[in-house]
């Protein structure tokens, strides 16, 4: 059976090259810095589940001083020139665009097949986590495409990726620190806390205000943990189900899943969300770190509102 | 008052973001902090930070992708996408998001909704799009407008993704939204949570798309800088223009203090 430690070893290989070619690139001052950060991921990728949970604190240390000390930096691997795009640009045309839709397109056709047919019951695959497999697949898939089609020099994907990978920096791996952080915060009992603090913000005998409260409480926990799913549980349990429901009889199909889309707009405003906000941009190389953020709250606090209303009017 | 220790930790995280330290430092420092407080000695708060970062490994599977997009980016990807969006008469940075917008919502909505996102489609094919579109409206972008259009694609990628990937009932929230309401005797069908995800998925769109809309008025009325003679209105790019993906330096130390007020 194909499970996720496939993938994770992929993806550990790809690290280990990236280490390996960070290691050789003479041209970056730090490049053991970058070596030794991403062999580091490579190493969870490929051997996590063996360091056992010592060894991975004491590599997710190894991580956060490499970047915190900014011992990691860009470097600047072997490209093409903004000329020589254009000209392949305007040689190849649209069918550039073929071998960037074989991803989604393999992974969509993939995990269609895996819902919908027989297929799915092969146990061919982990349950669950047929779209990574077939992303992994879509990625192979391509690269034989590309490599069939423009003959790009053998090493040229890595040292690509590694141009990419290097611009992003440590990005790329706060999403994983901020999802143990959240663990962390949930065995120090700070969504008791924060459920306590909560239930003393609301006023007696007011539907309305109870609802606002609860919706404002899950955007605004949403935004100290960086996910929705550890404030869903926190404000249920505070505010959902003892007023909400028991108390002023709302209907919990309506209070779970819009109180959920409620905590979505916290994600939206929120750096510890990275993967979603942080990570993109790194990703599109933005200066201000926050700039999707700030693209986003114009959207957030309007639907944050709306999600209140919809509480109150469909749930009473 | 030693009630509120545990919040030490949210504390730190704040402060530290807003003091714009490095943020892998401030997670850590955040995490032994709150793990101390809470009573662990400092082997057991590694423990559990590690296991933690080795359970949630999966979130570092997308970047399969990347030496494919750096392949395609060396084979001019970008600029073609930039190239079709400046032979397309009608289009506009904001139409284009919305198009976007729905797209990504529906293929959410239906299960697929890892087969998109911010290394698969955003930086390849809609940021380089988008600000394309924005330069036929206004001229050669300056580098506040040229964040803001690519902030708003990423934008957009995230919004079309939350608000729409609910509706698809075998998704993790709700499961979670199932199983914490099961706790305390409700039984619910994920479908009937999904169906619940409509309105404010419909709602998210307009929202949104309107906003998108207000970008595009911004966009027209930006005074044309810079001179016509080396950038063409309209018709297929000649090249000359991919400057506009080239990447300015990272994270530089000034934020840039855009005004977001005003949209919304």
């Amino acid at each position: 059976m194909i499970t996720l430690q496939w993938l994770y070893t992929l993806v550990g290989l790809m690290f280990a090259a990236y280490a390996v070619l960070s290691a050789l690139d003479g041209g970056n001052r730090k490049r053991f810095g970058n070596a030794a950060f991403w062999g580091l991921m490579a190493l969870s990728l490929l051997a996590g589940d063996y360091l056992g949970d010592l060894g991975n604190g004491l590599l997710v240390l190894g991580l956060a001083g490499l970047a915190g000390l900014g011992l990691i930096g860009r470097s600047a691997p072997p490209t093409t020139s903004d000329e020589a795009r254009d000209g392949f640009a305007a040689r190849h045309r649209n069918r550039l665009f073929l071998p960037a839709l074989v991803i989604p397109a393999t992974a969509m056709v993939g995990t269609l097949l895996w819902m919908w047919t027989p297929l799915g019951e092969s146990g061919f695959i982990e349950a669950k986590r047929e779209t990574y497999v077939f992303l992994g697949l879509g990625v192979i898939l391509a690269l034989g495409i590309l490599f069939a089609w423009l003959r790009p020099p053998a090493i040229a994907p890595l040292q690509e990726g590694r141009r990419l990978i290097d611009s992003i920096g440590w990005a790329a791996v706060l999403p994983q620190m901020l999802a143990a952080l959240g663990v962390l915060f949930a065995a120090a009992g700070v969504g008791d806390v924060i459920g306590g603090m909560t239930r003393t913000a609301i006023p007696d005998g007011s539907v309305f205000l109870t609802v606002a409260v609860f919706g404002i409480g899950m955007a605004l926990f949403t935004m100290i943990m960086g996910n929705a799913f550890a404030a869903f549980p926190v404000m249920a349990a505070a505010v959902g189900v003892p007023l909400l429901v028991r108390g002023y009889g709302g209907d919990p199909a309506v209070i779970g899943a819009i109180g959920m889309l409620a905590g979505f707009c916290g994600t939206l405003m929120t750096p510890m969300a990275a993967n979603f906000n942080i990570v993109p941009a790194a990703l599109l190389e933005l200066k201000d770190r926050n700039a999707v953020i700030k693209a986003q709250v114009g959207t957030a606090l309007p639907l944050l509102a709306i999600n209140i209303l919809f509480i109150w009017w469909f749930a009473f | 008052m030693t009630e509120y220790l545990p919040l030490a930790g949210i504390l730190i995280v704040v402060l530290g973001f807003a003091l714009r330290l490095n943020p892998m430092l401030v997670v850590t420092a955040a995490a032994i902090a709150t793990g101390l407080l809470a009573g662990m000695d400092l082997r057991r708060v590694l423990e559990v930070f590690g296991k933690a970062f080795n359970d949630n490994r999966i979130i570092a599977i997308v970047w399969v992708v990347l030496p494919v997009i750096g392949l395609l980016e060396r084979f001019g990807l970008q600029q073609r996408a930039a190239a079709v969006i400046r032979g397309m008469k009608r289009a506009t940075a904001g139409r284009l998001l919305i198009l976007y917008l729905f797209y990504r919502q529906v293929i959410s909505a239906i299960g697929l909704h890892s087969t998109a996102g911010h290394p698969q489609t955003v930086r390849p094919l809609v940021a380089p799009m988008a600000v394309a579109a924005a330069e036929k409206q206004a001229g050669p972008l300056d580098e506040k407008t040229d964040e803001k259009v690519k902030a708003y694609s990423a934008a957009t990628d995230n919004v079309g993704l939350f608000f729409g990937e609910d509706i698809f009932f075998a998704i993790g929230s709700i499961v979670l939204i199932q199983q914490t309401l099961a706790t305390y005797g409700y039984q619910l069908a994920p479908l009937e949570l999904a169906l619940w995800a409509i309105p404010t998925a419909i709602a998210a769109f307009l929202v949104h798309g309107a906003r998108l809309m207000m970008l595009d008025r911004k966009l027209s009325s930006l005074p044309r800088s810079g001179g016509e003679g080396d950038h063409p209105k309209n018709g297929e790019g000649v090249g000359g223009e991919a400057s506009a993906i080239t990447p300015p330096p990272r994270f530089a130390g000034f934020p840039s203090p855009s005004k977001m007020g005003r949209n919304g």
